[in-house]
């Protein structure tokens, strides 16, 4: 289908387009990377009166170190960029992992990160690895800007903390601690599919061998990322063997209420994410002993 | 169409092109229907066959998923622009048409362009990275199998 | 050129203009003035139309006009019954075609309600969504067997339900056979084939020329001379007025055979009432709904085997969902119940099928039609018998074979072309070795699979066999012509969408009149340049329309050694015809190039021999006597992951007979399409309708096309028994790798995760790993 009349600006600067999404109110969109807005759009099931085309302002594109160790990734980052910077892949192993998952490279060209997460697919990989991460975000408006928790962040499909005037400018990740081991896997239907569900994981390590740190969320496993709450702590302060591994999963499995749908039913993508928090656990702990 | 109007220029197989567009013309539509360069074909607008791929400064993008403003000050490549001229054929065409590497031709132009990027990227791939790169283009007819010995024939002759 | 090029893997005519981007697909097209239609379509798949105000829509800006079913006055009327139903006896059929706009009834989500007409298609677009519609809902009969269940909702309220034919062959007598029987296997299947979702959807362009009244019609139909005849009747034309030209195509695969699609009735009307050509191009969305599916049957089916596994008899009742309308006849059904029978000796049989209409989109041909649900029921009846006798699921197979010395072998019930079913040739054992040997079979099953299987890996291997019938008449014509320019041209009726009928064609003239096959041009799908034919399905193009252009060319031929015998004053027996010359054998400087022959045979002066025609030209007609029975054998080994339940393909192999070969290249590019289709068909694809008809995948996001990662690379041999019935010996291929690869999945993968050894039989296609893992759990 052909997408619905809509007015375009095309962004000269952050705060013109700001401004212009205060004009417009709910009724004007940001348009990124568009690999998730336009087909909505062709679909008609999106109908914004105005499209603030915002890819002129490069000033958000870019992986820079944080000081403290970890990254700031520039909401109009491609998911191209992040499956090549070596930033990425010194620093944020799981996002590049995970966004190798994403789609097909014609959509990598062009999806952002910002986007991405802005659009909030609860199907989608980069959310539930941002939870995972513990990631920060910051939303900026023509008032102001402030911090919001990757933990706030999702509120329900295709819903964010994002205010109507504010548009995500930056995704701060923390930094990885030393003996970190992460894995992000997914099963799809086909290569590219949208997980019928994923699981992004971090695993730190003490010098004792048991885990100080574990934080694991799933994709596609409810109407938003779901960060495992009870599972993935409850392994902090001990050693995550094989038994321990698998008792996590099969915790990890009860703390969800997935989905069902055409292409996979609620017990089948609980079923997966016992096997994948398992399999995710193994990887990630093998890896932070490797370090 | 209704809607105001916005006045882009951009590039198209190195010619240069200034209209003034409807905002939500799709660049396919833009590309076929404005500019007349039809071998480009659409196959969903949903984003997913790869019909419509293109290069938008040198990289593969669905041109269903672009409104044609984006379009303003970037250089566009298409399959019309891949042989030199009427007579002869772009190196991986010959490629193409050597193992039978299309049939109904519909996703052909669509594949030449991911292929071109991805060759040049990677001018010496295995099979499973060439299925792997194809697998955001969608073919009914082949069965892909002869498109893959086509890219990899295409791969073999460039390193000669 | 003075190498044979018949059979040979000459590369194609037409794939410089197609890698160029030169080729015309019917979006390509712009005609001065042109408008641009877009339908307004049924959201419920069962609703009383109450109103419709459409003046909304005409006061938007660019809209030049809004047709509603009252608009079309007597033009409104059901299309035509495409195809009868068969010559048997006692087969009931209720004929209920589809109409162009929606009168009184919605009957299937998707049923065009309105069509816009307008500057653009985003116009239109917009316009259709101004107009305002008063439905009633009605109850819905979605589903197959609740659709038949009494007290239904009834698709068609002037029949007392939802039966839309019936019909019974038997051969010999089962029950006899059932009561002799060794072992008697009784199972329910259920197979849907989803549908054929080709690159290109359909699309119709049409332009009346008020001075010469002359209406051109561009359309992406696989029958371009049965849409030009319809047409002209439709609209009160003489067929001389009429032209329709089938473009390049984008795949056909069967819906664009189903003929006299709504758009396809209603765009060449509205360019003669509005003077101004017009263009409707369906986008994928619309495509889920506005063309045809072939989509489900459930079977109850039951195998009579003797102790060494020689099957006895099948009986098998099964119901298959026709849609909303049956314009397409029972072809789909037929096959099935022909095709099940394989390429066994099945001495008794006994099947029966009910058609039911429901409240989805029709159901017509896909790459296959039919043959896959009745294979699938024999092979997977074949496959549980072997287990419960204890014999090798090939051996059972081998045992059962039609032997080579009994062909023609007739099968005796009726087939889709109206004839007794007959299997011209075959030779079926060595296939099924050769598939054995190139598949490792022995090997793998003795040695491999343990060791595995060892390991924790869970690999399985599938065999299946099958027969196709092709061909079918009632015929295709061709006129070959050499030019004065010294190329040869080949004019046929029927289209192209893809199977290289531009280079096959060619070859068979290069050899009969001595040009390159590069200059060879082959004209197709155009009813100014061919007047008869029937179009291109049931893999027919290189058999029948083949043959044709053999004849004409084997007719030119003798024209030029006739024409240049006069010219030299010599015997015909002393002519040589090569590299587009005829010369005197052994005598240097005695030759003619072919295009001075050509204007030689259209003298200007003088007379011409009472009994000749002017020019090197023939025209020749060719129509088999019944079809020519192809066949194969797909082997598989896959892996599976039983905790995600996703299989990878590690070996695939088919060895297929499809009699002589024009161009291998060709034949190998449809078997390929074919088995990824069917891959599609066995693990990915699946319309899933709500129970209020609602098609809940409409998308290609939700509907899954294999794509390079799911096919893997095929392993392709050939045997060859040459066909009877047509003087090349040719059967066809088109759909031969489609056809069997559901119970080859079912098979492989039973075997991959151990699963009759649980209790649990895959009875069932599509699977995917969701499906599987829930079967796979009812065991354990």
């Amino acid at each position: 289908m052909k997408p619905a009349p809509f007015r375009y600006v095309a962004a000269e600067s952050l705060g013109q387009a700001l401004t212009a999404k205060v004009a417009g109110g709910s009724e004007a969109l940001f348009l990124a990377g568009g690999q998730s807005l336009v087909p909505a759009m062709n679909f008609r099931l999106a109908r914004p009166a105005m499209l603030i085309d915002i890819n002129p302002l490069h000033e958000l594109d870019y992986v820079r170190a944080a000081g403290d160790g970890g990254l700031r990734i520039g909401a109009l980052a491609r998911h191209r960029t992040l499956e090549r910077d070596a930033l990425v892949a010194q620093h944020a192993p799981l996002v590049a992992e995970a966004v190798r998952q994403v789609a097909h490279p014609q959509i990598r060209n062009r999806g952002t990160l910002g986007g991405n997460l802005a659009h909030a697919d609860p199907a989608s990989e980069l959310p539930a690895v941002m939870l995972a991460l513990g990631a920060r975000l910051r939303a900026r408006s023509s008032r102001g800007e402030r911090w919001i928790e990757a933990s706030a962040f999702f509120r329900g499909p295709l819903t964010t903390a994002l205010g109507p005037e504010e548009m995500l400018v930056e995704i701060a990740l923390p930094a990885l601690p030393p003996r970190s081991g992460t894995c992000f896997v997914e099963v799809a239907r086909r290569r590219g599919d949208y997980a019928l569900l994923g699981v992004a994981c971090v695993v730190t390590l003490g010098d004792d061998g048991a885990c100080t740190a574990v934080g694991l969320a799933l994709c596609n496993a409810g109407s938003t990322p779901v960060r495992s709450t009870k599972a993935a702590p409850a392994l902090v302060g001990r050693r995550a063997g094989e038994r321990e591994i698998r008792e996590a999963a099969r915790a990890v499995a009860g703390e969800i209420d997935p989905p069902g749908n055409v292409h996979a039913s609620a017990a089948f993508r609980r079923h997966l994410a016992e096997v994948l928090t398992r399999r995710a656990l193994q990887s990630a702990v093998a890896r932070a002993q490797a370090r | 169409m209704s809607g105001e109007r916005v006045l882009i220029a951009t590039t198209v197989n190195g010619t240069r092109h200034e209209r003034a567009v409807e905002p939500r013309m799709l660049l396919s539509d833009f590309i076929r229907h404005e500019l007349g360069l039809t071998g480009t074909h659409v196959g969903c607008e949903h984003g997913v066959c790869g019909a419509c791929t293109i290069l938008v400064d040198g990289l593969p993008v669905r041109a269903c998923l672009m409104f044609a403003p984006q379009a303003n000050g970037r250089a566009i490549e298409t399959v019309e622009g891949l042989a030199p001229d009427r007579t002869r054929l772009h190196p991986l065409q010959e490629a193409f048409r050597d193992a039978h590497g299309l049939q109904c031709g519909y996703c052909t132009p669509g594949i030449l362009m991911t292929m071109k990027a991805f060759l040049a990227e990677h001018p010496s791939p295995s099979e499973a990275e060439v299925r792997e790169a194809l697998s955001g283009n969608l073919c009914r007819c082949t069965g892909y199998q002869h498109i893959v010995d086509a890219v990899m024939l295409a791969a073999k002759r460039a390193r000669a | 050129m003075s190498t044979r090029q018949f059979g040979e893997a000459v590369k194609r005519n037409e794939d410089a203009r197609l890698l160029a981007g030169r080729a015309q697909f019917i979006d390509d097209l712009t005609l001065p003035g042109m408008l641009h239609a877009a339908f307004l379509r049924s959201p419920h798949a069962h609703a009383r139309l109450k109103s419709i105000d459409v003046a909304p829509a005409l006061a938007r800006d660019g809209v030049v006009a809004v047709y509603t079913a009252q608009d079309l006055g007597d033009y409104w009327r059901p299309g035509p019954l495409i195809v009868p139903p068969p010559p048997v006896e006692g087969a009931v059929f209720n004929e209920r075609t589809q109409v162009p706009l929606v009168k009184d009834t919605a009957r299937h989500v998707g049923e065009p309600v309105a069509m816009v007409v307008a500057t653009s298609r985003y116009v239109a677009e917009d316009a259709a969504a101004d107009i305002v519609v008063d439905w009633e809902p009605l109850p819905v009969a979605a589903e197959l067997a609740a659709a038949v269940a009494p007290g239904a909702p009834r698709v068609h309220d002037d029949l007392p339900d939802n039966l839309a034919a019936h019909v019974r062959q038997t051969k010999g007598d089962y029950a006899a056979a059932a009561k002799r029987a060794h072992r008697i296997i009784k199972r329910r299947f259920a197979y849907d084939h989803g549908c054929a979702q080709p690159m290109e959807t359909r699309g119709v362009v049409a332009q009346w020329d008020a001075g010469s009244e002359r209406l051109t019609v561009w359309d992406t139909t696989q029958a371009p001379i049965a849409i030009r005849n319809g047409l002209a009747g439709m609209l009160g034309l003489s067929e001389r007025q009429v032209r329709v030209i089938a473009p390049f195509i984008g795949g056909g695969f069967g819906p664009k055979i189903m003929l006299f699609y709504p758009d396809e009735v209603l765009v060449p009307w509205a360019a003669v009432q509005l003077g101004r050509p017009v263009k409707w191009i369906e986008d994928r969305a619309e495509h889920f709904v506005a063309t045809t599916h072939e989509r489900g049957q459930l079977h109850d089916a039951e195998i009579a085997v003797a102790a060494d596994g020689k099957i006895l008899g099948v009986k098998d009742v099964f119901l298959h969902d026709t849609g909303a309308y049956d314009p397409y006849g029972l072809t789909v059904p037929i096959n099935s119940q022909c095709t099940l029978l394989g390429p066994y000796v099945v001495p008794n049989y006994d099947s029966t099928f009910t058609a039911v209409f429901t409240n989805t989109p029709i159901v017509t041909p896909y790459r296959g039609a039919g043959r896959q649900h009745g294979v699938f029921v024999i092979e997977r009846l074949l496959d549980i018998a072997a287990r419960e006798l204890g014999l090798d699921r090939a051996e059972i197979r081998r045992r059962n074979f039609i032997p080579p010395e009994a062909f023609p072998y007739s099968n005796e019930i009726i087939y889709q072309d109206f004839t007794r079913l007959s299997y011209d040739s075959g030779d079926y054992a060595p296939m099924l070795a050769k598939a054995l040997e190139l598949v490792g079979y022995e090997r793998f099953v003795r040695e491999e699979q343990p060791r595995l299987r060892a390991a924790g890996r869970h690999v399985g291997i599938g065999v299946v066999c099958y027969v196709e019938g092709t061909g079918i008449g009632p015929y295709e014509g061709a006129k070959v012509q050499v030019q004065t320019n010294g190329k040869a041209s080949v004019l046929t009726g029927i289209g192209t969408q893809g199977q290289g009928h531009y280079t096959s064609f060619a070859q068979i003239v290069a050899d009969q009149v001595g040009v390159g096959v590069a200059d060879v041009e082959v004209i197709t799908g155009d009813t100014d340049q061919f007047y008869w034919g029937a179009g291109t399905f049931a893999s027919r193009g290189a058999v029948v329309a083949g043959n044709a252009v053999s004849q004409a060319a084997v007719a030119v031929r003798k024209k030029i050694l006739r024409t240049a015998a006069e010219h030299f004053e010599c015997a015909e027996a002393d002519l040589v015809i090569a590299d587009g010359r005829v010369a005197i054998a052994g005598v240097p400087g005695r030759s003619i190039a072919l295009g001075e022959l050509a204007v030689l045979a259209n003298p200007m002066r003088g007379a011409v021999a009472a009994g000749t025609e002017p020019g090197l030209e023939a025209t020749s007609y060719f129509g088999p006597e019944s079809g020519a029975t192809s066949s194969g054998v797909h082997a598989m080994i896959v892996e599976v992951d039983p905790e995600t339940m996703i299989p990878e393909i590690l070996k695939y192999v088919v060895v297929h007979d499809c009699g002589t070969i024009v161009n291998p290249l060709i034949v190998e590019g449809q078997v390929h399409g074919g088995v990824a289709q069917g891959i599609g068909n066995a693990f990915y694809e699946q319309l899933v309708f709500d129970g209020e008809g609602q098609l809940l995948n409409a998308t290609f996001a939700d509907y899954l096309l294999p794509t390079a990662l799911e096919v893997p690379r095929m392993e392709l041999a050939h045997t060859v028994t040459p066909s009877p019935l047509n003087p090349l010996g040719i059967k066809g291929v088109g759909e031969a790798g489609a056809i069997p690869v559901g119970p080859l999945f079912a098979q492989a993968l039973e075997d991959a995760l151990g699963l009759p050894s649980q209790g649990v039989e895959l009875l069932e296609i599509p699977l995917g790993p969701s499906r599987l893992w829930e079967l796979a759990r009812a065991g354990s």
